[in-house]
């Protein structure tokens, strides 16, 4: 179920929060509200933790996770890193990693099975990820931008890409992630998908500007009606299926 | 350029997203809406004027463009659309792609203009038309509103006269100024007692013409000015010009006797001569010995001179004997050789015997048997205070000027001519001061007609006009060929007629 909201009256929601299917993390805002939404969603599954990373809020963008671990720049201090530690369950990893690229948000998309990355990532860092988060790590570049964290978002089910991402390319990502993905926008038009949308296998939350279209593509490219009966949703996915492929 | 170093490329098909308001699928762009929503969304005509007040003057229908300029134009011309997108105000931030005119009620006072602009919005650039509305308000202009509160009032006047008494001059001036079309911003010509008058509006136009007649003519000129209005706090003088010019008396075919200082200085040329051309200087030849030079016109007016007798007194002659001589000259574009003749008057020939041997300058013109215009000096009384004062001079019995074709024209019976002439429109003064005898014109006008026919020089910067309704006359078969000479048809120029049945009949 897509929830749409604002972070103090900016729609980029995936900036400020990060989302996975083991926890979420959310930043320090002035007013409760931004807290309160991803705790009443989430809050009796996975832990929702307050924090920063490198003093900023821009939580979202600085670090990379799955269910198994979560990677943080090496601007992180050590008060954020205990604290993170402290509030995670014990099976996550915390690791911070030494890169040049500190906004590992913004360089590494993945789920629990695979990541894709920057290709300008260190050997090392990559390494890191294999190991830390237990995925199969691909370079790659979406619509000819190196920031794959940036233009994409997908879960274990599926995935959401930059809009002028070309039939090809979206068929060899669709093969090397094994889900469905699907070139689309979020925030009314904005092909920022990383910044608009922070998704996991059971929902997603994007920006208050997100349109009812772009909303129902995001649904159903993460499967996100299932809870529902599943007649409404199987005559859905027919009428859907014939309009965006 | 990837392709040009070779590189393999995988063919990029662009896939298809759904617009993010409405839903359809289309191809990406840069603001990932379809076309529909981003017109709906954004109005790049915003801020652009739609309506817009603009001056007409009904009486010469121009336009204002403020602070001062009015143009001239017609409705739904090319100069009215310009006119009117220079009034639309912020045009720099759209671009302007087309602009059209759409049909309004000439008495709505009302112009539309449709117009499409485009602008870049969200990295896309839309394009959108729409229409402004123009409404027309009546406002005499500056020009117009002069003129008809005073509709004489004149800035400055030409006051052309030639003190002679024939008015062959202002008939080729009248031509020359209808060729080039100098005479364009005169607001009134009047035809006076020996002279003409021109009005213009403004002192400028007044100097232009007077230039214009230096050039075509020996003037000579002065400027006076009189004050009508003064307005001390802006210190503005508003004055009446007159420009008074006085062409020499000298004519073509006039005979002069050169007074003693001025025959000195021009080498002592025999103080008879006749007068051969005039334009903006004087051409004088000397019958007698073939000399000829010319005369400009500050040399002329230092030492002005009166002709001596003039074309009115032009006596004919009938031709009986000629002896040419070897003596050719050229002057001026025409040849002359020297000749001794025998002539007698036609009034004596038959009835007496008086024959006249003289000496002339058209020895190539004349043969025995031809008639030829000159001055009769046997029977002339002349009282000229410069004849007096050459001691000792040897008057010549006649002097001949031009060969006559009076006889063949009679025979010939042409009324009508080939071609025509246009005129100046005039103002005749008809008190009775200033009145010109009608007859006397037209036979004047006649005999300029004639000239022009005979002298091709004269042609020169004339336009001749082919007439249409010229017919020629069942005569002309019977008679010998052309002799009277006649403008050829190379030289008439076609006759604007904007007509278009008379279309097939132009020729040049």
């Amino acid at each position: 179920m897509a929830t749409r909201l604002q972070f103090e009256n900016n729609c980029e929601v995936g900036v400020f929060s990060k989302l996975t299917n083991a926890y979420c993390l959310v930043a320090i805002g002035g007013s409760e509200s931004f807290y309160s939404t991803f705790e009443a969603e989430l809050a009796d599954v996975i832990p929702v933790v307050k924090t920063s990373i490198a003093g900023s809020r821009i939580v979202g963008r600085m670090c990379a996770g799955n269910k198994k671990g979560l990677l943080l720049p090496h601007t992180t201090t050590d008060q954020e890193l205990q604290h993170l530690r402290n509030s995670l369950p014990d099976q996550v990893v915390v690791q911070r990693i030494e890169e040049r690229l500190s906004a590992l948000g913004n360089c590494i998309a993945c789920n629990d099975h695979v990541a894709l990355t920057h290709p300008d990532l260190d050997r090392e860092t990559e390494e890191m990820i294999a190991d830390v988060l237990g995925v199969e790590v691909f370079r790659q570049t979406i619509a000819g931008n190196i920031l794959v964290g940036s233009y994409c978002q997908f879960s274990n089910r599926g995935g959401l890409v930059h809009p002028h991402t070309s039939v090809e390319d979206l068929d060899e990502l669709s093969t090397l992630l094994q889900v469905p993905l699907v070139a689309g926008t979020v925030n009314r038009g904005s092909e920022v998908i990383g910044a608009g949308l922070t998704v996991n296998d059971w929902t997603a939350f994007c920006g208050s500007a997100t349109t009812a279209t772009e909303l129902t593509v995001i649904e159903n490219v993460f499967k996100l009606r299932e809870a529902q009966p599943m007649a409404i949703v199987d005559e859905m996915r027919k009428s859907l299926i014939d309009s965006y492929v | 350029m990837a392709e040009q170093a070779g590189m393999f490329m995988v063919h990029q098909t662009v896939g298809s997203v759904l617009c993010c308001k409405c839903g359809i699928p289309m191809q990406p762009n840069a603001a990932n809406m379809c076309v529909n929503c981003l017109r709906s969304e954004e109005d790049i005509t915003e801020g652009l004027q739609k309506h817009v007040i603009i001056m007409h003057c009904p009486e010469c229908s121009c336009y204002l463009q403020p602070p001062k300029t009015w143009i001239k134009a017609e409705l739904e011309s090319k100069e009215l659309l310009q006119f009117c997108l220079k009034r639309l105000k912020n045009m720099n931030k759209v671009r302007l792609v087309h602009a059209e005119f759409v049909w309004t009620e000439p008495h709505s006072k009302r112009l539309k203009v449709k117009l499409s602009v485009q602008k870049e919005v969200h990295g896309a650039i839309l394009e959108q038309s729409y229409v402004v509305e123009y409404v027309v308000q009546d406002y005499m202009c500056t020009s117009c509103s002069r003129i008809q509160a005073n509709p004489d009032q004149w800035v400055a006047c030409v006051q052309l006269r030639q003190h002679v008494s024939h008015r062959r001059t202002f008939f080729y001036i009248e031509q020359l100024i209808l060729t080039h079309d100098a005479a364009s911003h005169a607001i009134n010509i009047k035809q006076v007692n020996q002279g003409i008058d021109f009005f213009f509006s403004n002192r400028s136009h007044a100097v232009k013409f007077v230039e214009f007649l230096g050039k075509v003519a020996p003037i000579n000129h002065r400027h006076d000015k009189q004050l009508v209005s003064h307005d001390p706090k802006s210190n503005d003088y508003n004055y009446k010009h007159t420009f008074s010019v006085e062409i020499c008396p000298i004519c073509r075919e006039d005979l002069i006797c050169l007074p003693p200082k001025v025959a000195l200085s021009l080498g002592n040329l025999g103080p008879l001569v006749i007068c051969t051309k005039v334009s903006n200087s004087i051409t004088l030849l000397d019958p007698f010995t073939l000399r000829h030079c010319s005369l400009d016109a500050a040399q002329y007016w230092r030492t002005s001179f009166k002709p001596l007798l003039s074309s009115r007194q032009l006596v004919e002659y009938i031709v009986l004997d000629v002896e040419t001589s070897n003596i050719e000259v050229n002057a001026g574009g025409s040849k002359y050789v020297l000749a001794e003749v025998e002539v007698a008057r036609v009034c004596d020939f038959g009835k007496n015997d008086q024959i006249f041997r003289i000496r002339t300058h058209l020895g190539r013109l004349l043969s025995p048997g031809d008639f030829a215009l000159g001055y009769d000096l046997y029977a002339a009384n002349t009282n000229d205070i410069d004849l007096d004062k050459h001691r000792g001079l040897a008057l010549p019995e006649a002097v001949l000027i031009k060969k006559s074709y009076e006889e063949k024209r009679q025979r010939k019976h042409r009324k009508n001519r080939l071609w025509k002439l246009k005129s100046l429109n005039m103002e005749v003064d008809n008190t009775t001061k200033g009145r010109v005898d009608e007859q006397k014109m037209n036979s004047e006008y006649e005999q300029f007609l004639r000239d022009l026919e005979e002298n091709p020089e004269l042609r020169f910067n004339i336009s001749l006009y082919h007439n249409r309704d010229y017919q020629p006359s069942e005569m002309a078969s019977v008679t010998d060929g052309g002799d009277v000479p006649s403008v050829p048809l190379e030289e008439l120029l076609a006759d604007l007629d904007l007509s278009d049945e008379d279309m097939e009949d132009v020729e040049e």
